[in-house]
């Protein structure tokens, strides 16, 4: 297969469907940080970047929205000709101007404070992350409270970010600004929103 | 189907162009990772006019997907003229199922209420939204109320509802009484009772609120702390009502004061009209029902 057809092929089935029902996904695991949702419809994308990462850059993204790809993804000319077709996202040119991140190799990628963060005034105006995980229920189990949990959830996402508790609490600290991350794997996707704790991280 | 209606356009699914939709979907995922806070959005013209709900029709033409079930509430009633016709535009562009059944509904668009029947996980509360900004009555500016916001400063809020104390005696205000979300933003709840306030708190439901005419959409997640503003000698207080509803005998509902005759005649009955009737199916009689029966 050329490179141009590559690039061209492997898009929703259902456009407006699909893009409806990964919308809904993500919307509720945003609103319930920790939850695993899956069934949700999947792209074709070029290796590395993995089906359910394309469904949302499909679902979320445009020309309205930069995004930054991680050096796994960035190198692969195969994944920006696909994104730029079935997307027409420009990639930008630093990480803070990225209002979407994708990254295939999270456990390496640079630290969260790199990314937009929005401002006391326009929170709002800040990166949403999406890190393509092995699984969502196998690394450390991570145990979250805040809006969107009764009293608290369990997770288990690997792999993540270095010292990501860390990092994570100082998201959280810059509230109401910071990112918010969308986890995928085969299993499905999860969110974590800025405004979610990680209230403990299981040895 | 004559060939005039033929001719007619075909709209996108649930009206809205998909670039529209992502960006309305974008704003609503920013909107529930920080709880209360305005998110601006590019609103855009509806075929029905600002102060329709057009705020809330964008919301749920951007959520509803072909397996939802629709439920369209004006004041608590399925059958008044804002709720019949949106509910047949979403009938009409998004050939969506609707009821009137608030345990049935999977998305309920609602104008100034919120259901009598507690919502359960997984369903989707829109609100139509006239004012977003709580502060707007008290500093017009929009660069001063966003800074207030920024930097959480909220005591002019407080200073109006203390104004009400001492000028009425209690706190005065009824509907759009502030709230304070995950204590960060002061949100306006829409202009929905304060009777309805106590609902909004640790709802199963996840609530989303659009502002058509002044482009924001804000949310509040499933589970997350709604507090009403208050002061501890004032504590925050809901409506009551000596009358118990005319036609179910419900004693904890919102009651709609309805002016029967020329003569000081009046009648109380309750606003959710699903309630209501779901009330009397089950066998319940107000004292107009049990006059009548005898």
């Amino acid at each position: 297969m050329t490179l141009d057809s590559i690039a061209i092929e492997g898009g929703f089935q259902n456009p407006v469907f699909d893009a409806q029902t990964i919308f809904r996904a993500v919307m509720k695991a945003m609103a319930e940080p920790g939850t695993v949702h899956q069934g949700i419809a999947l792209a074709s994308p070029p290796a590395p970047m993995t089906p359910e990462a394309a469904a949302i850059a499909m679902a979320l993204c445009d020309r309205d929205t930069p995004i930054w790809l991680d050096p796994a993804l960035a190198d692969d000319e195969a994944v920006r000709a696909w994104l730029a077709f079935h997307t027409g996202a420009p990639l930008a040119n630093t990480p803070a101007d990225a209002h979407f991140v994708f990254s295939a190799d999270p456990e390496h990628l640079i630290g969260l404070e790199n990314f937009s963060q929005g401002s006391q005034e326009y929170p709002d105006r800040s990166a949403t992350l999406v890190l393509q995980v092995h699984d969502l229920s196998g690394g450390e189990e991570l145990v979250l409270e805040g809006p969107g949990i009764e009293s608290e959830a369990r997770f288990a996402p690997h792999p993540l970010p270095r010292h990501f508790t860390r990092q994570w609490a100082q998201n959280h600290a810059r509230f109401p600004r910071g990112i918010d991350l969308i986890l995928v794997s085969r299993e499905g996707l999860a969110a974590l929103p800025r405004s979610t704790r990680i209230i403990s991280q299981e040895a | 189907m004559n060939a005039h209606t033929d001719n007619i356009a075909q709209y996108n699914f649930a009206y809205l162009d998909e670039q529209t939709k992502r960006m309305i979907r974008r704003a609503i995922l920013k909107a529930i990772a920080i709880p209360g806070y305005q998110v601006p959005f590019a609103s855009r013209e509806m075929p029905m006019p600002y102060g329709w709900g057009t705020g809330g029709v964008q919301v749920t033409a951007s959520v509803i997907g072909s397996d939802d079930v629709l439920k369209v509430i004006d004041q608590g009633a399925d059958d008044t003229t804002n709720a019949v016709s949106i509910r047949a535009f979403f009938q009409k562009v998004a050939n969506v199922a609707v009821t009137t059944h608030t345990s049935d509904a999977t998305i309920i668009q609602t104008r100034h209420r919120i259901p009598e029947e507690p919502l359960k996980p997984g369903q989707v509360l829109v609100y139509q939204v006239p004012i977003p900004e709580p502060l707007r009555f008290l500093e017009p500016r929009e660069t001063e109320t966003r800074k207030m916001h920024a930097l959480e400063e909220y005591g002019l809020m407080h200073v109006k509802l203390y104004e009400d104390i001492a000028q009425h005696g209690h706190i005065a205000t009824t509907f759009a009484y502030p709230v304070k979300v995950e204590g960060r933003y002061v949100m306006d709840p829409s202009p929905t009772p304060k009777f309805d306030n106590p609902k909004m708190h640790m709802s199963k439901a996840l609530q989303l609120f659009g502002a058509g005419r002044e482009k924001r959409i804000y949310a509040v997640p499933p589970y997350t702390s709604v507090k009403s503003l208050d002061f501890e000698d004032h504590p925050f207080e809901i409506e009551s009502w000596e009358h118990c509803c005319g036609l179910c005998g419900s004693t904890k509902s919102y009651l709609d004061e309805i002016v029967t005759d020329d003569a000081g005649g009046r009648l109380f009955v309750c606003s959710d009209t699903d309630y209501c009737n779901t009330r009397q199916e089950q066998g319940f009689q107000g004292p107009l029902n049990s006059e009548a029966a005898e």
